[in-house]
C-alpha cells in the first residue's frame, strides 16, 4: 500500500512538473512558430534562440501590480483563475504516456491512473474549466469581459454538443471509456483511419472548446480587447494564460490517445518498448504544432459564423457520423 | 470540398512562410542603412576650422516648428558668425527647410538617425555640438 502510494505521489510530481514545463515552453513555441510565419524571428533576445523568455515572463508576472477591480465581485474574482487552471491541469491525470516500464524490479505503468470512465471524467473537467472564463469575465464587471463571459457560454454548448457526439462513436468502435483501452484498441488502424470525420470534427470542436484560434471568441482581441481575462493581471492573469496553454496540451493528448493510436505505430509496425513514449511525445508535438500553425493562418470566425457551423454543420455531421458507425458496427458484429 | 481547398492553400501559404528566411533587421547589431538623402541629426558645416555660418537668421525665420535660434556676433575684422546657434532637436520635425533655405550651405541634415540621451537639455544642441555632429 506504502509503495503503492509513494509511487502515485512521485508520478503525480514528476507528471505536472513536466506539464508545466512543457506549458511554459509552448508559449516560447508559440511566439517563434508565430513569428516565422509572418516572416519575423519571434522572441530570440532572452538567453539562446530566447530559450529562457518564459523565465522571464514568469518573473515579469510576479512583479506585476495584482489589481482588483473596486466593483468586482472579490470572492468570484478571485477563485475564477483558480477555476481555470485547476481543471485543465487535472485532465493529464487519466492521459496514458505509454506503456509500462520496469524500474528496480517494479512495473511502472506511464500514466496517474487508468479509470474506466476516462472519457467521462475529461468531458465533466473540459466544462469545469470553461466556468472558470465565464465567472471570470463576470465577477470582474466589465463590459467587454461579460461580453466575453456571455460568448463562451453560448460556444461552450454548441461545441460540447458536437464534440460529445464525436465521442460517441469512438466509443462505438473501440468499446470501452477507458483511454489505455482505447490505444490498444489502435494497434493496427488507428482510429483517425477508422473514424476520419470524427477525427475532423473532434479536431474542429476541441479547437472551439479550449478557445482557440479561429474560434477564440471569447477573448477576441480585436473587438473585446481581451474579453474575459481584461481585469485581470499579475499572477492571476499568467494562471487564465498558463491554463490556455495546459488545454492545448492536454487536447493534444486526448487526440492522439484517441485518433492517432497513442503510443502505436500505424498499420501494426510493431513499436519497440524503448520507442513508445517518444512516439506519443512526437505525435503531441506534431498536433501542438499543428495548432499553432492554424493559428498562424486562420482568421477569427464571426459570431454568428461559430454559431451556424456548430449547430448547423458539426451536429448533424456528427449524429450522422453516429448513424453510420452503428451501422457498420452492428453489420460487423 | 470548396470550403475546405481555400483552407489547405492558407496553411500552404503559412508553411511556406515559415520556412522562409525572416527579413527582420536585428537592431542594434544590424543596422540598416539610411537612403542617401535620409534627414537626421543637424551639422553645422566648417571650412577651414571656421563655421561656415553666417549667422543671417534665414534659417531662423524659415523654421516651421520655430526650434532654431540664432544670435549673430561680428568678429574684429568684420565677419559674422553665430554667437549662439541652438537646435532643440526633440521638436524639430526634419523637415530640411533649414539646409534649404541656408545661403551658404552651413547647416545639414545628417543621416544619423541613432541619437538619445536622459534629458531634454542635452537635446537642447548648441553651437559646438551641433558642429561636432
Amino acid at each position: 500500500m506504502l509503495d503503492f502510494l509513494i509511487e502515485s505521489i512521485l508520478k503525480v510530481l514528476v507528471v505536472f512538473g513536466v506539464l508545466l514545463f512543457v506549458v511554459a515552453y509552448t508559449t516560447w513555441l508559440e511566439r517563434r512558430v508565430l513569428g516565422r510565419i509572418q516572416v519575423r524571428h519571434g522572441p530570440n533576445r532572452v538567453g539562446p534562440q530566447g530559450l529562457l523568455q518564459p523565465l522571464a515572463d514568469g518573473l515579469k508576472g510576479f512583479f506585476k501590480e495584482d489589481i482588483v477591480p473596486v466593483n468586482a465581485d472579490k470572492i468570484v474574482y478571485v477563485l475564477a483563475p483558480v477555476l481555470s487552471i485547476v481543471p485543465a491541469l487535472m485532465i493529464v491525470a487519466v492521459i496514458p504516456f505509454g506503456d509500462s516500464f520496469r524500474l528496480f524490479g517494479r512495473e511502472i505503468t506511464m500514466r496517474i491512473t487508468d479509470v474506466n470512465v476516462a472519457l467521462l471524467y475529461i468531458l465533466g473537467l473540459a466544462g469545469l474549466g470553461e466556468y472558470g472564463v465565464m465567472l471570470g469575465g463576470w465577477a470582474s464587471n466589465n463590459r467587454y469581459g461579460l461580453l466575453g463571459s456571455l460568448r463562451t457560454a453560448a460556444q461552450m454548448i454548441s461545441y460540447e454538443l458536437a464534440l460529445g457526439l464525436t465521442l460517441i462513436s469512438v466509443i462505438m468502435v473501440s468499446g470501452s471509456l477507458s483511454l489505455v483501452e482505447i490505444v490498444n484498441t489502435q494497434t493496427v488502424w488507428w482510429n483517425a483511419f477508422k473514424q476520419p470525420l470524427a477525427f475532423f470534427l473532434f479536431l474542429i470542436c476541441g479547437l472551439a472548446e479550449i478557445n482557440r484560434t479561429p474560434f477564440d471568441m471569447p477573448e477576441a482581441e480585436a473587438e473585446l480587447a481581451c474579453g474575459f481575462n481584461i481585469e485581470y493581471s499579475s499572477m492571476k492573469f499568467a494562471m487564465f494564460f498558463m491554463a490556455e496553454y495546459a488545454h492545448l496540451i492536454s487536447l493534444a493528448m486526448i487526440i492522439t490517445c484517441l485518433f492517432l493510436g497513442g503510443w502505436y505505430l500505424p498499420f501494426g509496425i510493431p513499436t519497440p518498448g524503448l520507442l513508445k513514449f517518444p512516439v506519443f511525445l512526437a505525435k503531441v508535438f506534431v498536433l501542438v504544432f499543428f495548432f499553432i500553425w492554424e493559428r498562424g493562418t486562420f482568421p477569427r470566425l464571426r459570431y454568428d459564423q461559430i454559431m451556424r457551423l456548430g449547430w448547423k454543420w458539426l451536429m448533424p455531421l456528427a449524429l450522422a457520423n453516429i448513424f453510420v458507425t452503428g451501422v457498420v458496427v452492428t453489420a460487423v458484429a | 470540398m470548396a470550403v475546405i481547398t481555400p483552407l489547405l492553400k492558407g496553411l500552404a501559404f503559412t508553411l511556406k512562410r515559415f520556412f522562409s528566411k525572416p527579413i527582420t533587421y536585428q537592431y542594434p547589431e544590424q543596422k540598416r542603412e539610411p537612403s542617401e538623402r535620409w534627414r537626421g541629426l543637424h551639422r553645422l558645416k566648417t571650412e577651414n576650422g571656421q563655421l561656415k555660418c553666417v549667422a543671417c537668421g534665414l534659417c531662423e525665420a524659415v523654421c516651421p516648428a520655430k526650434v532654431i535660434t540664432v544670435e549673430a556676433k561680428e568678429t574684429p575684422d568684420g565677419r559674422r558668425f553665430p554667437n549662439r546657434f541652438v537646435v532643440e532637436v526633440t521638436r524639430c520635425i526634419f523637415c530640411g527647410y533649414c539646409q534649404e533655405a541656408c545661403p551658404k550651405d552651413a547647416i545639414e541634415l545628417t543621416p544619423n538617425y541613432e541619437f538619445c540621451g536622459y534629458t531634454r537639455e542635452e537635446f537642447h544642441m548648441t553651437r559646438d555640438v551641433l558642429a561636432r555632429n
